[in-house]
């Protein structure tokens, strides 16, 4: 008997723009997702991975298709219910880290607290748990601009963790770091993975980020190539 | 949700400080502006209208000469003969009172002090027709005018200089140029004309005491002007009129000659000054509102300027699960706050500015609540307006093209 998916996408497609200047980003994806994984989407630029994470965080919906998350149909949402989704449910890394400017790394990870009205000092005791998650103690107070790139991503990993959501979905989170910060980060993704239970499903165009991943699913064309289970994750 | 949107703009106003001084500082200039200028308006105004009341409302004053046009170089036009006052006053309708009125420069002298003031002769009518008070002493009678008795009436100014500050001139003489002559009563100070003329230098006699002891010059003689107040309700205007006629058939003016005297009506002057102040009043405003304008416009700048940035940053608080409304009640409540607080203060600057300026120019000190609400409001709109407008539209993206956007 099988376990329902975390994420169950059938037929999905999503097209931009209209008439003449139409294009189909994804050409029909089916896809399930469980709660546990490690997934790297792969894919030539160009080929809809972050379409479909957008649809996938709810930032943005589909054309056509189902999509369910923990069995609710997401295509018929309103604005505020998707909004409420991704606020209980699923957390965001992207590749611009996409900070607040001028604010503590504490007050950036007490954000998503705020709009769940937790309150204020068990917005700060979990806002240091996460950050002390991510390897980043000492440093609650220093602004972005006073962080590496690297350090950075671990804020925005911590805002992402801090509400302990079921999905965390990171776009190319290792896109702007050199090789050494992209393994500490990936390492980083892992831990939550399999220490945390958390569901991981990472965008990477690089190979040596994939192998971190338990599956690997590959986009070409708005088509869902190939989806293969590794055997060996590298640790 | 109100007390954490509350927090989060608050938290928006601390991160952006810069911003926030610049948007507060554009309303409080422009409020405090447009508010000071016309407050000080207004007071100009209202002191113009007070110094022309305290000449004495609804007055037609007829004098011997044209006001305008060459002065000519033959004789100078006669004085009025007391026969004319008599006459206006019994036959022209609507006349109240009618007093002659003669004056010349003088030198008044109290022992070792003295000053050169205007020394006026006249009825006991002058004083109701001029609308002048006592401070101390009293008025001389008619009795005494008819007698010619040397007693006198004189104005704060000529009481501070000649008796000091605390002197008590009553039942003392001073000297006028060669005659001597005693201070019955002292008049309850005017301050300065519309003109800007000091009414209180004057010392003023019984009209028979002028002519007789202290008249000079051939153009002194007679009657130097006639002052008349006009009953309450009549038509001015007719009255004027009434009086040109009186005259010019007293003074053997035949129909095509001009006028060799003047009636003037005091309400017209008074209708014309104000209405001057009134234009002034206008055009301080518009200067103000220039500068509430440029106050917006910057803050219009501002706010522009942080668009790209705030529309990022609402994508961010929209993807980690941000309602429209609730973002969308943060950036109003951040706008309402900076601008009633730059509002307020601009208030507060514009009520500081306006008591000490119109302390320093001598002006009556008017609180318009109406101006204040304006000017307060207009900013307040355009604070909230540019505060508010683009992060509106900013939520109402979709999240992704927020936080894409360039
Ligand atoms: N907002 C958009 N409007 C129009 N076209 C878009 C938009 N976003 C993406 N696309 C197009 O959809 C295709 C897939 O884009 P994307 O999902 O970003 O690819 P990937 O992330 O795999 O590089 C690209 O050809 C891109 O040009
Ligand atoms: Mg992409």
């Amino acid at each position: 008997m099988e376990r329902e998916p975390l994420i169950r996408l059938r037929g999905i497609t999503k097209t931009y723009g209209n008439g003449q200047a139409a294009f189909q980003a994804l050409r029909g994806i089916d896809l399930d997702i469980h709660e546990g994984e490690f997934i790297a989407v792969m894919g030539p630029s160009g080929s809809g991975k972050s379409t479909a994470m957008n649809l996938l965080g709810c930032l943005d919906v589909p054309s056509g298709g189902e999509y369910r998350f923990l069995g609710q149909h997401v295509e018929t949402m309103s604005r505020d219910e998707r909004a409420l989704l991704r606020r209980h449910h699923i957390g965001f890394v992207f590749q611009g880290f996409n900070l607040l400017a001028r604010t503590s790394a504490l007050e950036n990870v007490e954000l998503p607290m705020l709009y769940r009205g937790v309150s204020q000092s068990e917005r700060h005791k979990q806002a240091r748990a996460a950050l002390e998650r991510v390897g980043l103690n000492g440093w609650e107070d220093h602004t972005p601009a006073e962080l590496s790139g690297g350090q950075q991503q671990r804020v925005a990993i911590a805002r992402a963790i801090v509400t302990g959501p079921a999905l965390l979905l990171a776009d190319e989170p290792t896109g702007n770091l050199d090789s050494e910060r992209s393994r500490e980060i990936m390492l980083l993704l892992q831990q939550l993975n399999t220490d945390n239970g958390i569901t991981v499903l990472m965008v990477t165009h690089e190979p040596d980020m994939a192998e971190y991943a338990k599956r690997i699913v590959r986009f070409v064309d708005g088509h869902i190539a190939n989806d293969t289970v590794r055997e060996e994750v590298c640790a | 949700m109100i007390f954490n949107a509350f927090l989060l703009a608050l938290r928006e106003i601390r991160r952006n400080l810069m911003r926030a001084f610049l948007t507060v500082l554009g309303i409080v200039i422009g409020v405090a502006a447009v508010v000071t200028m016309v407050t000080l308006g207004n007071g100009a105004t209202a002191m113009i209208k007070t110094q022309l009341s305290s000449l004495g409302s609804n007055l037609v004053i007829v004098v011997p000469g044209t006001r305008m046009g060459p002065g000519g170089g033959g004789t100078p036009p006669p004085n009025f003969k007391e026969s004319d006052v008599a006459a206006i006053l019994e036959s022209v309708r609507g006349v109240r009172l009618v007093a002659p009125a003669s004056s010349s420069s003088l030198t008044v002298q109290y022992m070792q002090s003295n000053l050169t003031t205007r020394v006026l002769g006249s009825t006991p009518d002058y004083f109701e027709i001029g609308n002048w008070k006592l401070a101390n002493g009293r008025l001389f009678t008619d009795t005494e005018q008819r007698a010619a008795r040397a007693v006198c009436v004189i104005g704060e100014t000529v009481r501070k200089s000649l008796f000091g500050n605390s002197g008590n001139p009553l039942g003392e003489r001073i000297r006028l140029k060669t005659q001597s002559c005693e201070v019955i009563g002292v008049l309850a100070p005017k301050g300065q004309s519309a003109m800007g003329q000091d009414q209180d230098a004057v010392v003023i006699t019984p009209l028979k005491t002028f002519q007789r002891r202290l008249a000079g010059r051939q153009s002194q003689q007679g009657v130097g002007e006639i002052m008349t107040s006009v009953r309450e309700g009549a038509n001015t205007e007719t009255v004027v009129n009434d009086i040109a006629n009186l005259m010019r058939s007293r003074r053997n003016i035949s129909g095509n000659e001009v006028d060799n005297f003047s009636v003037i009506d005091t309400k017209q002057i008074a209708n014309t000054l104000s209405s001057t102040t009134q234009i002034m009043t206008a055009l301080l405003g518009a200067v103000a509102a220039v500068s509430l304008l440029v106050g917006g416009i910057g803050i219009m700048n501002i706010m522009l300027v942080s668009v790209t940035e705030r529309t990022r940053e609402i994508g961010t608080r929209l993807a980690i699960g941000a309602l429209e409304r609730e973002v969308l009640l943060q950036f109003l409540i951040e706008a309402v706050a900076l601008s009633s607080f730059g509002g307020a203060i601009g208030l507060a600057l514009a009520l500081g500015s306006s008591l000490l300026l119109t302390w320093l120019l001598n002006m009556p000190y008017l609180f318009n609540a109406q101006i204040n609400l304006i000017a307060f409001g207009v900013s307040a709109t355009i604070g909230v307006a540019f505060g508010f407008v683009p992060a509106k539209r900013a939520a109402q993206l979709n999240p992704i093209d927020a936080l894409r956007h360039e």
